[in-house]
Order: structure tokens, then sequence, then C-alpha cells
């Protein structure tokens, strides 16, 4: 029943997912490190990104241009709701943080659904990425592949920004201990501003560049975000480096899973985040001082 | 206003239960909407006391709604089992059976983890109906046939099948769920719940299991939401299998939140609003789809501008109308601002103050009562306390003095176990007590005040008091659901004695928030003291006191201090040294000696380290 092509060819799936997922984790994560806020709208900015990707799309035709105006946009939504309606809850108990953001995120989800129906969307793979490539030990499509590399440049884009500029090095530090980067001197308001905007563009990208894999609907969003929680939860919160190691293994349990059965896709990963409550209740790579 | 009468407010449900039909029925509410919103109602009950009373925001409820319902929905369609209510109340009892199994995983952690927990499992629970469960459940068809109940009771026939009949049986429900969930809320337990969502911390420290109680609340919320899962089923004679989906989980939260949380009335409230209103829109606005767009800004807006739903929202306009809060906030100032002058008549109840005290010392009166050997504490390269010896005689009052940094919070805190010393032993009342769980040492009778105020905020000075008392009285856990407080044995004496022991006899129904700062500092003592310690820890009691509220405060410590053993650290040293028999100074994490006040002031090693040898260069000056 398993043979070892399928085994390989869902293998990649799974690093294709893994990566997608740890770099929405790695967006939802930075936020919460850095702002306290956990984001319930983060699946949503998934959804954004791909239908303002297939927005430009379809005005323009070009792939790059869809990617570029998605990520851009969502990173907009992002400041905006950051400055409109997230800073006035700083002060607010998280739960109140927890109901804003996941009744923000139905509002995003219906107002797609009003402009542009349930029915699903597609955007289709640039010209070049269209079709299989043989590896020689197995044929796998072409953009998946190549999805597979577009990831793994903006993760490392993203670890670029946290571990080699100045934003990058406050956002970490103000993961580590906030009150102490407050009082440094440093405008914390305007970093918080940005770390939404670039979490949620995080989230916006890899829905752009999903579009061609899965087709888009309203409710896209909505797995992702659940799947993002467990890789958080199996990462640690705050932790780059956990939300990557997460989301790998997340993407990995998933595919494999489905190879037998889909239907206990959910229950494994299920499965590994009580292992991992159990054993590590701070997560893989995280902290207890990082709450 | 509601307390007059200890059951307004169930028979006010009653009534409202008993009118609703007419009311509802003459403006044309169609039967089924308000079916509706009573089950949602009901599941939104147990919503209410997990979220609204202990503070835990679960996004998981689907999957308890869902295992209700298609338990009932399954033995009834497809075993053919004779009773409907039987079928719903088992459906109850397997969804709490499963919520205690997910609550043993999910409350391994709190605040977001919790919810992002709960969510992850709700999403388990949707893909096992689907998948490897569908033969039972029907997968994505659900399970069509569930029945309406009738009942045969001699000869009379009588059968609840739609419409208003149903709803004569789903009014009958709800109202014996809101008289159990009300007996719940106003129990020791309930009350506990409170103190978890206001300071899970000292809820804990005052000797509260809060883990077993969060569970409690768990397994609570999931017995009604299984229920309501079942009546779901009974209302559309269909099983669907959306009662799993996220959004069932998030419909509850948004209808709880509109309505408003901490009530038990609320998730009703917003489920008629979200219920009513979706049917307005889509019916008579022809917004078709966009309901759920309007209702979810509808939502963010009232996150945003009601902080307390609508019920709270009405409460504050209430007061507003009435000059209520008004009256009470004047006569807060006024309380505040009259000179404390009961401060002294402590002082002159030493009897009864005496005989409080849990363990009245059994051994000789020189007995030791706490002895800490070796004690150490690193975190990471940094050493807060090294090789700690250090022992306090049964009814001393011993102070602790030390620099800023010299480790005395430290040491406090591995004194309780709230922190777990790198190295060393602690034996309290002959028991060595090193790695227990706080809430087991202040069982013992060992308890501290903090430095910071720990207190629960929204609650009256009574309440606080009360949450305190209970854990002294009944052990640190225990499922006494269904008893009121007022039954409690030995509860109210031991609150008022405390009152007036902490003299706040004149505010006792005053919230918390309320308070003025050196009232807020005797209620922090006076929350150790409700626990009836045998040995109290007292963390800068005078810390941000002004001058009159440090002597008062010092003649109450001066009371406390009778029949019981204390131990002071504080920065007053003047204060200190008039209180405490013996002094013991820590300096960079050391006791740097131990004696007498008079022995201590003159003693230059103490006055190196506090003046850091300036008297040496005070020379060359």
């Amino acid at each position: 029943m398993v043979n070892w092509a399928n085994f390989l060819s869902q293998m990649f799936n799974g690093l294709v997912l893994g990566a997608l997922l740890a770099l929405i984790s790695s967006g939802l994560t930075i936020i919460y490190g850095t702002l306290g806020v956990l984001n319930l709208a983060h699946g949503a900015m998934f959804m954004l990104g791909g239908y303002a990707g297939y927005v430009a799309f379809s005005y323009t035709g070009s792939f790059p241009l869809a990617v570029v105006v998605g990520t851009l946009f969502v990173m907009l939504v992002g400041v905006l709701m950051e400055r409109g309606i997230i800073r006035y809850f700083y002060n607010r108990p998280a739960e109140d943080q927890i109901l804003v953001t996941f009744g923000l995120g139905i509002v995003f989800v219906e107002a797609v659904r009003f402009f542009f129906g349930s029915l699903s969307k597609s955007v289709p793979p640039p010209p070049g990425l269209v079709g299989i490539t043989n590896l020689g030990f197995m044929v796998y499509p072409t953009y998946r592949l190549a999805l597979f590399g577009i990831v793994a440049v903006a993760l490392l884009v993203l670890y670029l920004v946290l571990y080699r500029t100045k934003l990058g090095m406050i956002v970490r530090a103000g993961i580590e201990d906030p009150v102490m980067v407050g009082s440094l001197g440093i405008n914390v308001y305007r970093v918080f501003m940005l770390v939404f905007g670039i979490g949620a563009a995080a989230a916006g990208f890899a829905g752009i560049v999903n579009a061609p894999v899965v087709s888009l609907a309203p409710d896209v969003g909505e797995p992702i975000l659940v799947q993002t929680f467990v890789v958080v939860v199996i990462g640690g919160v705050g932790s780059f480096p956990g939300a990557v190691l997460g989301g790998l293994i997340a993407g990995e349990i998933i595919s494999i899973t489905s190879m037998f059965n889909p239907g206990y896709a959910y229950v494994m990963l299920f499965v590994a985040m009580t292992l991992v409550l159990v054993l590590r209740p701070y997560g893989l790579l995280g902290s207890a001082s990082r709450e | 206003m509601l307390r007059h009468h200890p059951f307004l407010v169930e028979l006010l449900t009653l009534v409202g239960l008993v009118l609703a039909p007419f009311v509802l029925g003459w403006i044309g509410a169609s039967p089924d909407t308000v079916n509706r919103v009573l089950v949602w109602g009901l599941f939104g009950i147990g919503f209410d006391i997990l979220f609204g009373f202990t503070g835990l925001l679960s996004f998981g409820q689907s999957a308890f709604f869902g295992t209700g319902g298609f338990f009932a929905a399954y033995i009834l369609t497809r075993l053919g089992f004779p009773s409907v209510v039987l079928a719903l109340v088992l459906g109850m009892v397997v969804a709490a059976v499963v919520g205690y199994l997910i609550g043993l995983i999910a409350l391994r952690r709190t605040g977001i983890y919790f919810a992002m927990i709960t969510v992850a499992i709700a999403e388990v629970f949707y893909f096992v109906e689907f998948n490897p469960l569908a033969e039972w459940t029907g997968g994505e068809n659900g399970l069509p046939g569930v029945p309406t109940p009738h009942f045969h009771l001699g000869s009379l026939d009588l059968d609840f099948s739609t419409g208003w009949s149903l709803y004569q049986f789903f009014a009958v429900c709800y109202f014996i769920g809101i008289v159990v969930a009300l007996r719940i809320v106003r129990s020791p337990v309930g009350a506990i719940f409170r103190a978890i969502r206001e300071n899970p911390l000292r809820a804990s420290a005052v000797g509260h299991n809060i883990h077993g109680y969060k569970l409690t609340a768990f397994v609570v919320a999931a017995a009604y939401a299984g229920f309501a899962g079942g009546m779901l089923g009974v209302l559309q004679a269909f099983m669907p299998p959306d009662a799993f989906t996220f959004g069932t989980s998030g419909q509850l939260v948004m209808q709880a939140a509109i309505g408003g949380t901490g009530t038990l009335f609320g998730p009703l409230l917003g489920a008629a609003v979200w219920l009513f209103l979706q049917d307005f829109l889509q019916s008579s606005t022809g917004l078709g789809a966009a309901w759920k767009l309007v209702l979810g800004i509808i939502f963010v807006v009232l996150v945003c501008g009601l902080r307390r739903g609508l019920i709270g929202g009405l409460d504050d306009l209430w007061g507003l109308l009435t000059g209520c809060k008004a009256k009470r906030a004047a006569a807060a100032a006024q309380a505040a601002a009259a000179p404390p002058a009961a401060a002294v008549p402590v002082a002159t109840t030493p009897a009864a103050v005496a005989a409080t005290p849990r363990a009245p010392a059994p051994q000789e009166p020189a007995g030791i009562i706490l002895e800490a050997s070796g004690l150490s504490k690193r975190y990471g390269g940094i050493v807060a306390n090294s090789d700690i010896d250090f022992s306090v005689r049964q009814g001393e009052l011993r102070g602790i003095i030390g620099p800023n940094g010299a480790g005395k919070s430290t040491f406090f805190k591995m004194l309780t176990c709230e922190v777990k010393p790198s190295s060393g032993k602690i034996v309290f009342d002959g028991r060595d007590i090193t790695g227990m769980a706080v809430a087991d040492v202040c069982q013992l009778g060992l308890t501290k005040s903090y430095q910071i105020n720990q207190l629960f905020n929204r609650l009256t000075v009574r309440e606080n008091l009360t949450i305190a008392a209970l854990a002294a009285l009944r052990g640190r856990f225990r499922l006494d659901l269904f008893r009121s407080l007022k039954r409690i044995p030995g509860l109210t004496e031991q609150v008022d004695h405390t009152l007036e022991l902490v003299n706040l006899t004149q505010r006792p129904d005053t919230p918390v928030a309320e308070l003025a700062y050196g009232e807020k500092r005797r209620l922090e003592v006076g929350l150790a003291l409700a626990t009836r310690p045998s040995l109290l820890l007292l963390d800068e009691p005078l810390a941000g006191m002004s001058p009159t509220e440090r002597a008062e405060t010092v003649q109450l410590l001066k009371s406390i201090g009778q029949g019981r053993t204390l131990v002071v650290i504080d920065h007053d040293m003047d204060s200190l040294f008039e209180l405490a028999g013996q002094v013991t100074v820590l300096q960079e994490g050391k006791v740097l000696v131990e004696g007498t006040p008079e022995q201590i002031k003159s003693n230059t090693l103490v006055q190196d380290a506090y003046l850091g040898g300036v008297h040496g260069t005070l020379a060359h000056a």
C-alpha cells in the first residue's frame, strides 16, 4: 500500500506545508511575543493575502505583482488594525484582546464573503512553474517545489530582519523583557505597529504564494489558524526557531498521517501537542519567562 | 438589589419563562427562534461559569456540545432508546466525562495557551466526527430522525412536539439549568471560581487547590454543553455535524460577550440578540449572507465599547439613572477620609485573638516551629540566597532586615514554597515541607502576606476574606457545589473576626478596587490571617504607608502577634525594632547576623552593610 515514491512525495508535501506553517506561525509568535496579543485574526490575514493577490492578478495577470500586492495589502491591514483598535487593548485583559481579534477575523472573512461570494477562486501558478518536474527519484509538481524555495527565502528574510537588524534586536529583546525595553527610551509604540504589520504580512505572503496550490475561499484561513496554534504550542510562544521547528513537525505529521488516513491527521497533531504539553509545558524551544 | 430575597432571581426567571410565549408570540416571534435562544442560553450558562466566573476563555465548547448531542441522538435514533429526557441526561454525562479528560490536558496551561489548546481540541473532535466515527455519527449527513419528548402520566399523554409545545419542555430544562447554576455560583466552590478569575496566584496561596476547581468548572461547562447539544438535535429533529465546528464555539463566545459575562443570563440575552437579529437581517432587510458581517461588526463595537456586554451596560445605565454609584462613591470617599480611630480597639481583645490560630501550640512554648537549613537559590549565575540557616520559635515575633537585593523576598518565597530552593531543607511544625505545593503549605498553617498586594480586586472586602477563610474551613479541595455559603459553620464568625483584627469592619461590602491604599494593605494581611496560620510571614507590611498609617499598622501587628508566630520583613527599622524580639539581618543572600534589636543596632557589621563603610570615608573628610 505504501510505496517509496509515494512516501517521499508525502514527505516533501509535509516539508512544503511545514515551511508554510513555520512562516505563518512566526508571524503569530512575534506579534504575541512583542505585543502580548494573541491575534485570532491571523488566519483571516492569510486569507486576505490570497484574495488581495487574486484581485491584483486578475487585473495585471502578473503573479509576482500579485505576491507583492497581497503582502503589502495585508501589512497595511495589520498596521491599520494595530493603530485603529489593538493599541487600545494593550491595557485590557488578555481575554478582551482575544475577543476583539476573534471578532475582527470574522469581520474580515464575512466581508470577503460579501464581496467575492463563497465560491472558491483560483490563481494559476506563474508560467514557468506549471506542470511537473522529474527529480529522478520522484516526479513532483513544479510549483510546489518552487513554493518550498519561495517560503524558505521568506523565512530567511524574516530571520535576517529578526537577527540582523536594529528593529529585530528590539523585537527579540522585547519578547524577553518588554518592561526593560520600554524603559530604555525606545519608542515601543512605533515598534509595535511595525511588528504587527510584519507579522500580518508573513501570513498574507503565505496566503498568496499558497493560492496556486489550494484554491481560495473565505474560510481558508480557519484550519490554518488552528494548525498555527498547534505549531506555537509545540514550538513555544515567542520563539522564532520554535515556530520553524514546530511548523516542520506539524507539516510532516499532517502529510504522513494523511497518506494512511486523512481523518486522523488532526488526531495525530493533537497527540503530538499533548505529548509536548506533558513533557515540555512551555514548548520545545519556549521558556517560562516569555509568557 | 437582587439580594433581598433568596429566591428572587429564580422567581423572576420563572415568571419570564412563563410569560415569554405570550409576549413573544404576540409580537410575532417564531417559536423556533425562541427555542433556539433557550438552547444557546443553556449552553451559555455552562460557558459563563467557565469564562465569566472562573476566567477561563475556551474556544472549544463545540466539542462537548457535539459530543452530548451526538450521543443522545445516536442512542435515540439508532438504538431506539425509549426516553428522550434520559437520552439528553446521558449525553450530558458523556460530555462531562469527555470534558474531564480534555480538561486534564487543556488545563495544564492558562491564558492564551488555554485558548489555543481548546481551539485545537475542538478541531480534532470535528475531524473525528467526520471521519473515524462517521459510521456512528453519519459523517457529513449527521443523524436525522431525532424524536421529541413525550410522557405518559397515567391517562395523561403529554407530547412536546413542535413550536410552543416544545418550548414548554425547553423552558423547564432551562429553568432547572439556571437554578442549578445559581446554586453553584452561590456555593463555596462558586466563590473560589471568582477568586481564580481575579487572582489565581493568591487563590492558591490561601490554600485552595485551584487546578481541581478549574477542572470542576470545565466539567460543569462541558455538562451544560452536552445537554444543550442534545436539545439542538431534538429541536431540529436532526443532529447536524456543524455542531462540532469552530463556528459553534465562536458563536457561543460572541453571544456571551454580547450579553455580558458573569451573570449567567448574559448568554441568553446575547443569543436572543444574535438569533433575532439574524432572522431580521435575513428576512426583512434582504441582506442575505451579509447578516454575519453585520453581527461581526456589532460584536467588535461592543467589545471595544461595552466591556461588560449589554447586561453590564444596562447595569451602568441603571446606576447612572438612580445615582446609586454616585452615592456609593461618596460613602467610600467619606469612609476613606474619616480618621480610622478604631485602629486601637483591636489591641483590647487579646483573648479572642489568641484563640484563633489553627494549631494551638501542642508543644512547649519555646518549641521550634520553622527550621530552614542550608537554603540556597540560584537563578542561572545569580545567587539570590546561599546557605541560609534560620529557625523560628513558637510564639516569636521575628524581624528580618537587609539592604535592597539582600534576597529577603526570595527567602520568603522559598519558605512558603512558591519558589523551589536549589538546595536545602525546610521543616515546618516537625514536617519536611521542601518542594510541597503552596496551597498545601498554607493548609498546614504557614502563609504570607505579599509585598505587592495580591487581592481579589473586583470582589468586596468580605468576599475576599471569605475566600481565604473557606480554605481554612473546607480544606484544599471539596466539591460542595450545592451548599450555601451561609451553611458553613464558623465562616461568618471567622470573617467578622478577621475584619475586626485588620480594622475593616466599616467597609465589608466595598469592592477592593475602591479601597484606599492603607486599607488594601490591611486587607492583604487580613487575607493571610483569615487562613488561620500558625506561622505568618509578612513581606514589608509597612511599604508605601504614611507615618500615621505605619504607627497604626505596628499596633495592628502587635495585636496580631499575640498567640501567633510572626516573621516580618521591613525596611522601616524603627518600627521593626519596636516590634520584634529577635532580628535577622540578611546581606547578599546570606545571614549576616542575628540578635536582639539592641545588639543589631550596635553591630558594626550591620552598620557597614547599610552605610557601606561610610564612616571610613567620613573619617577621611
